[in-house]
């Protein structure tokens, strides 16, 4: 039979808002075969995933879909609610992008699995027990028989994605669609994970529609590729086509933005290697200890940890979640205690520091957050929030706040009007930008950047480094910059220090570390960050897994 | 919108009085109660105005029955809202009367229960630890209190009490016991919201931004915790002043509030229920107050809410 597991035309989804029909995704057409995977990419709000819900009718009431979606060639689309539940879970199943969110926290994994199994199949409570624990091993995930009894906050972040697939594999299904599978995993689990998906759809022969932003995870698994771009579709081919001969400029541009790395040029020290200047920050064997909290034992989050930044310099500090990077950078201003070791910011120790000492050396220093939703108070106007640090400091008030403002605005390109907005009014980027722009309201010597980039699209997040750049080189502060993107690092960064569960690993000039490392977990880390190239991907997929 | 305009700098404040502007039904709302706030605290002027005395017993007007003569209760020119049953004083003075003493009673207390709760709830989430541990144990000791059983044992011991110092007679010195009560026994439950709602936010990355930008504690409190538990504050506000109005109600029909000649929203109402069959309309007339008034209040303190909250539409 040649039918191709999904089959969607001329399907368009829109959301009644306020009175007016507003399209999320317009006229899409595309079909995947049995063993393939078609991977559809945008930014965000681009519909790729109102686009892959609406299939098995899964969006709010406010939406309205036409056209027309087969699955083995039935019409699903306006389909009543027992078809579709016949359809849900058994032929299309869904991956999400947080596990911890999709699963259930107060059920074991084994027992929802067990929970879909019955509920598509005549089974007896054995026989199903049986079959999970079947499906356990085969997502590989340790001891199947003792996993099958744990909830999910004993699992790992890998772990409970595997979970989930396993709980989306329970009734072979059709069609696997995967909603950005590992955008919350590490990138050596993001790498296991997507091995494990390229087995699985050899095995099973399912078809697999991969929702992602991340062209590295594209190049890795996709064989076809759609980019979309506000709900339209902005290009489809094959992923040769697309990665090689993009034609669209959007997609083009998409490319250029996705940070590569080892593909930009050392960065020329500030300074040179025998005349070095006194460091604006100088960590001496920091260990930090989250204290004992009732039952809950004390934490040693990081331990031993030396590092010096310089002025004018970009350190670029990498590891995966919980290495302790986000605490090194926290208690690199005297946000945090340390409990041993000495943090010196221009000449100032902040270990022995009072709280009131404390208070005028965060004037050297600034920083920057992840989440630029949660670091920005959403009850005050922007204006308000970037001019605090500068009337805290009693360098201006009134009319000349409001000029400084005004040009801190400026400084990161934000239009001068943006001063009355409330956070929520502003997108991703600008309010990042905004959390540059008070972070740098006092010319800091030292600033903090964390994860600054993470939270956003790859077009964003490259004017956004751009406009870094810009700013360090024309203010000249030392920058601390935390990430878990290698690739980002590799573009700002002068020297490059690797973490792992809270000690240093290595750390060197950028080249150093990214070309020749040493540490066999930065070896590791490097060989697990898809690149936005195919055939370079299948190369280095082979490598790593022949290291194995 | 024209440049000039967008460049003006406007406050947070001046941001939620525009919106409340434009939001009709709580500007209105807002009038309404603010209406009979006033009236109430005129009533001494508005009754000598219209030649009416809450203390006069209009018998004449009222038949031996008891019930007044004429419609609804013997509305007339000189008696707009009608007569009391049985001793026949002015229903509308002594409304007006009433409330002064029910909104007197309701507005201190949710005030100052709100006032100490926020200062409380913030010390008790912002510190944490120690402060917070004997801070929640203090509110659950009263919390767990049988406070109504507690009010009409102590009201009368301490009626007496405050006599004694000369400091209030009669009802004043009831009302000083009434107010003092629910004062104690109202800020816990709202501490406790606003302590869970610190807790939350103190977690929050924009609380540690102002740290690392130098902020004292204090700052941190009024700049940053404070517009983000307005809400909250207001909501609690708009629901527990028609609460406590009730309250009121309540323990002076128990007997242990206001005592006649005096009188409350209260004291009418409860006097009301023996007559609804033969006088319906004393019955009406101030229950249709008091829903207006605590519609009113709700529909206003939404209203701020929405005009505070910078997520909701800019009208």
């Amino acid at each position: 039979m040649s039918d191709p597991v999904l089959k969607v035309q001329n399907y368009t989804v829109e959301f009644w808002v306020d009175g007016t029909w507003y399209p999320a995704a317009v006229d899409m057409n595309f079909e995947v075969e049995a063993g393939r995977v078609l991977a559809i990419v945008g930014e965000s709000g681009s519909g790729k995933s109102t686009t892959a819900m609406g299939i098995m009718s899964l969006l709010a009431t406010n939406a309205r879909m036409s056209g027309s979606v087969k699955i083995k060639g039935t019409e699903v689309l306006g389909a009543d609610n027992s078809t579709l539940r016949k359809f849900r879970g058994k032929e299309v199943a869904y991956i999400f992008q947080e596990p911890m969110t999709a699963l259930n926290p107060v059920y074991t994994i084994g027992f929802q699995i067990v929970e879909t199994l019955r509920n598509h199949f005549d089974m007896g409570p054995s026989e199903a027990k049986a079959r999970a624990i079947e499906l356990i091993t085969m997502v590989e995930i340790p001891e199947p028989t003792t996993s099958f009894d744990k909830y999910p906050h004993q699992l790992s972040g890998g772990q409970r994605q595997r979970a989930m697939i396993a709980q989306s594999l329970a009734c072979d299904p059709a069609l696997l669609i995967a909603d950005e599978p590992t955008t919350a995993l590490d990138v050596t689990v993001q790498a296991e994970i997507l091995d494990l998906m390229r087995g699985l759809k050899s095995r099973l022969n399912s078809a697999i529609l991969l929702i992602t932003h991340d062209m590295g995870v594209v190049a890795d698994m996709a064989d076809e590729i759609l980019v979309m771009k506000d709900g339209n579709t902005v290009e489809h081919g094959s992923s040769d086509q697309i990665f090689n001969k993009p034609q669209h400029p959007y997609t083009q541009e998409l490319l250029g933005a996705v940070p590569k790395l080892g593909s930009s040029a050392q960065r020329p020290f500030p300074y040179k290697e025998n005349a070095k200047p006194a460091p604006v920050i100088k960590l001496e064997n920091v260990t930090i200890e989250y204290p004992k909290r009732g039952r809950i034992p004390a934490f040693v989050a990081v331990k031993d940890f030396s590092l010096e930044i310089y002025p004018g310099e970009i350190v670029g500090l990498v590891g995966e979640s919980g290495s302790g990077k986000t605490t090194v950078g926290r208690a690199s201003i005297g946000l945090l205690p340390i409990k041993e070791g000495s943090i010196n910011i221009v000449g100032n120790d902040i270990s022995k520091a009072t709280q009131k000492e404390l208070r005028g050396i965060r004037r050297h220093t600034g920083i920057v957050f992840q989440d630029p939703a949660s670091s920005l108070n959403p009850r005050l106007p922007i204006g308000e929030s970037i001019g605090e640090p500068i009337f805290l400091a009693g360098l201006a008030k009134g009319a000349d706040l409001d000029r400084k403002v005004e040009d801190l605005l400026n400084s990161v390109e934000l239009p001068r009007s943006y001063r009355n907005r409330y956070p929520h009014e502003l997108s991703g980027g600008q309010r990042q930008r905004v959390g540059i722009a008070r972070a740098l309201a006092l010319t800091p010597d030292l600033l903090i950047a964390d994860e600054p980039t993470s939270a956003l699209d790859v077009s964003v997040q490259a004017r956004f480094l751009e406009l870094l750049q810009d700013l360090q080189s024309k203010l000249n502060f030392a920058c601390l910059f935390i990430s878990h993107d290698l690739a980002v690092v590799d573009i700002l960064s002068h020297r490059i220090a690797v973490m792992q569960n809270g000690r240093l690993v290595e750390s060197g000039e950028r080249d150093e570390i990214l070309k020749r490392p040493k540490d066999p977990y930065t070896q590791r880390l490097i060989a697990a960050v898809p690149v936005p190239n195919p055939a370079e991907q299948a190369v280095r997929r082979a490598a790593r897994l022949a290291s194995k | 919108m024209s440049t000039t305009e967008v460049l003006a700098i406007r406050s947070p404040a001046k941001i939620a009085w525009m919106r409340l502007r434009s939001n009709r039904v709580a500007f209105y709302s807002g009038f309404v109660a603010l209406f009979f706030v006033v009236t109430a605290f005129a009533a001494p002027l508005i009754t000598r105005l219209m030649g009416l005395d809450p203390t006069v017993q209009y018998s004449s007007r009222v038949a031996e029955t008891g019930i007044p003569f004429g419609h609804f209760g013997g509305m007339s020119f000189s008696h707009p809202l009608g007569l009391e049953p049985g001793v026949g004083r002015d229903l509308m003075s002594l409304l007006l009367y009433g409330s002064r003493i029910s909104f007197t009673v309701a507005i201190i207390t949710s005030v100052f229960s709100i006032g100490i709760g926020m200062v409380i709830g913030i010390a008790s989430g912002y510190y944490g630890g120690k402060v917070d541990a004997v801070i929640g144990r203090i509110s659950d000791f009263i919390l767990s209190f049988p406070s109504t059983f507690m009010i009409v044992a102590l009201s009368i011991p301490l009626t007496q009490r405050i006599e004694a110092t000369n400091l209030a007679r009669d009802n004043g010195a009831r009302i000083i016991v009434l107010i003092v009560f629910f004062v104690i026994f109202g800020w816990p439950g709202f501490a406790r919201l606003v302590r869970s709602q610190v807790l939350s936010m103190r977690e929050r990355d924009f609380v540690m931004a102002a740290q690392s930008q130098g902020a004292s504690g204090y700052r941190i409190i009024m700049k940053e915790l404070l517009p983000n538990l307005w809400p909250t504050a207001i909501v609690f506000l708009s629901l527990s002043l028609p609460g406590f109005l009730a309250a009121e109600a309540v323990f002076s029909f128990l007997g242990v509030g206001v005592q006649a000649p005096a009188s409350t929203w209260g004291l009418v109402l409860s006097d009301s229920v023996g007559y609804w069959q033969q006088d319906p309309a004393y019955l009406l007339i101030p229950s249709i107050m008091l829903i207006i008034v605590v519609l009113s209040l709700n529909l206003f303190g939404d209203g701020l809410r929405d005009a505070l909250d910078p997520k909701s539409d800019r009208g």
